[in-house]
């Protein structure tokens, strides 16, 4: 880390950062991507889970955050606390990977030393033998180390893992509205986690997703040869065959230039933007009048209309998830190493709703975002040869100069043309603010 | 249906069915491999272990004839740049067991154990696994009903999987 952070000074930074271009650095050297560990997942707020996965006292869920292992757990108050999963005595993972309970404290695998849910230490066995080795000094006495921030918005866990640092507010903002949609989508008024996840092993820099997310320019070209062929193979069977529900999914990957270009895209502060303002490849799947009247019934035909009408696309609240509200999935591309990411794909129940909503979402999860869907393997076949294509050493500057403005980045939240790459700048933007120790500052 | 009293001749007969199907897989004969499912068959590889509803819970797949036809016409087009160049893939498959046979002997369940291994850009994957084949007797002989296939990493971070396996 020292190492790193010497050689890679606030100025070195910025000289990776240009307006309409940045150094393959950014996707490629170990040290940078340690920074990214050390602070921008440190000072940015993360993504850690969801509310409908720990409802009762001592429920708890691990995963992680940028590097940090973490255990996000429901507290006896009822509240939600974030937790590093690393026992204070001898460093080990006190909770093993998955969800379960863990009743009333957390009780150490290795020498039984005990830990309320607020991470306090409670209890160590034979006690007395601390007596007198001024243990209170030591850090273990301190417990578990904790999020320096916790924030619970809509049933959505974030975190932020530094004690100081911008505001769960002032970092979201408006971008904030995607997740009201995909809630106020539910008659209930609520999201359950549901389904199961997908994890899909990705060979390339996480920030490769994460800009792919708004990237307009590729669906028509990357995928000819998953939805293209759909498209092709739903032609020809016999006119009258009812269109079937993959096909709807499958299809509007392959819209045209002008289709992707007049969804636009939306630009928030701090890195967060979306696709599909006023049209995207959600917008005309077939309605379900059963779901349409408990809409109706749960928020009145005008409100009703006003939420099934926002067909947002795909929203990126930076540094590392998207959100599809229209469809109910939520993505979270987890840096594994520069070259490395763990792509996880969630689907939500809209609780009030018929099956047939969370089948829909479960086929778009299927058949988009799983190891074994075609639309996937187009896309990580490209990210990959990016990968191995940046160590060449001939060529430094990736570019992203599509439908650049000077001046661009002022605007809280303006509208761009679909085809504009200015949601990638905005990214780098955001992450050029939070890796030089300006994070704190920003809004 | 009910634990299986079946003539030595039926049950290899049954057993030749998957070890058929997982050799044209592996000989890329996808038109002859699709044709053995039945009209309404499907192929399902589950998400998670024990897994029971293929609709309302995550699968890496799941698929009717349309997506089978799909995901083989894929394969073979020039767009297709996961497949430049072309990969490969192997079954190696234990003696299938015939699990379940209904009284009318129509209708049949065998498990399999196996390892896949896929080959592309010179990068290999193996997978261990179990296929269950759900099978049907026609006037033609025997179609697949369902194949579903549970992985030991049916959960666990995957890579990119090409192939049916």
């Amino acid at each position: 880390m020292n190492n790193a952070a010497a050689q890679w000074t606030d100025t070195a930074l910025q000289a990776l950062i240009r307006d309409n271009e940045v150094h393959r650095a950014v996707y490629t050297d170990p040290d940078i991507f340690r920074l990214e560990m050390g602070r921008l997942f440190q000072s940015t707020w993360v993504f850690v889970g969801h509310d409908s996965q720990i409802p009762n006292p001592g429920d708890y869920f691990t995963t992680t955050v940028g590097a940090e292992p973490v255990v996000m757990l429901r507290r006896a108050d009822g509240g939600i606390s974030v937790l590093i999963n690393r026992c204070s005595h001898k460093g080990v993972r006190l909770v093993s990977e998955g969800s379960g309970n863990f009743g009333k404290f957390i009780r150490c695998p290795y020498h039984a030393w005990t830990f309320g849910t607020d991470g306090a230490l409670q209890n160590i066995p034979l006690r007395d033998g601390y007596d007198g080795t001024r243990f209170d000094s030591t850090e273990a006495r301190l417990g578990l180390a904790r999020a320096g921030a916790v924030e619970v918005y809509r049933g959505f866990v974030f975190c932020r893992l530094s004690a100081a640092g911008i505001g769960f507010q002032d970092y979201f903002g408006e971008s904030l509205s995607t997740i009201d949609n995909m809630v106020d989508r539910a008659p209930a008024g609520r999201l359950e986690v549901a389904g199961g996840m997908l994890r899909y092993m990705h060979q390339c820099n996480w920030k490769m997703l994460a800009e792919n997310q708004t990237d307009a320019c590729h669906p028509m070209v990357a995928h000819e040869s998953s939805a293209g062929t759909t498209v092709r193979i739903w032609g020809e069977q016999p006119e009258g065959t009812p269109k079937p529900m993959a096909v709807e999914q499958f299809a509007p990957f392959v819209g045209t230039y002008k289709f992707f270009d007049n969804m636009g895209i939306r630009i928030w502060s701090n890195g967060h933007g979306h696709t599909g303002v006023s049209d995207s490849i959600h917008a005309a799947y077939s309605a379900i009048p059963e779901y349409q009247a408990a809409m109706v019934a749960a928020h009145g035909e005008e409100r009703a209309g006003r939420i099934l009408g926002e067909v947002r696309h795909n929203t990126m609240y930076f540094p590392n998830i998207m959100v599809k509200g229209p469809i109910q999935t939520l993505r979270v591309f987890k840096p594994l190493a520069a070259d490395r990411t763990l792509v996880e794909s969630w689907t939500f129940r809209l609780v009030g709703a018929p099956d047939l909503l969370l089948e829909r979402t479960c086929m778009y999860n299927r058949l988009i975002n799983s190891p074994g869907s075609i639309v996937g393997h187009d896309d990580l076949e490209v990210y990959e040869r990016a990968q191995q294509g940046l160590q060449s050493g001939q060529r430094d500057w990736v570019n992203l100069a599509r439908l650049y403005r000077s001046g661009e980045g002022a605007d809280a939240a303006e509208v761009v043309r679909g085809t504009s790459e200015a949601q990638m700048r905005n990214q780098f933007r955001a992450w050029l603010r939070f890796m030089t120790g300006s994070g704190e500052v920003a809004s | 249906m009910s634990s299986p009293q079946i003539s030595p001749e039926l049950e290899r007969n049954l057993q030749a069915l998957v070890v058929r199907e997982a050799r044209l897989l592996d000989e890329q004969r996808l038109d002859e491999w699709e044709a053995l499912f039945a009209e309404d068959g499907r192929y399902w590889l589950p998400a998670s272990l024990g897994a029971k509803d293929p609709l309302r819970e995550a699968a890496h797949l799941y698929d009717d004839r349309m997506l089978r036809r799909v995901h083989i016409e894929r394969l073979r087009s020039a767009h297709a740049h996961s497949q430049q160049p072309q990969g490969r893939c192997h079954h190696l498959l234990q003696t299938p067991e015939v699990l379940e046979a209904s009284p009318t002997e129509d209708r049949f369940r065998l498990r399999t154990s196996f390892i896949y291994t896929e080959l592309r850009a010179g990068r290999t994957i193996s997978l261990p696994g179990v296929a269950h084949h759900h099978l049907s007797r026609s006037a033609d002989g025997f179609l697949i009903v369902l194949k579903r296939v549970d992985l030991l990493h049916a959960a666990e971070p995957l890579p990119a999987v090409e192939f049916y396996i």
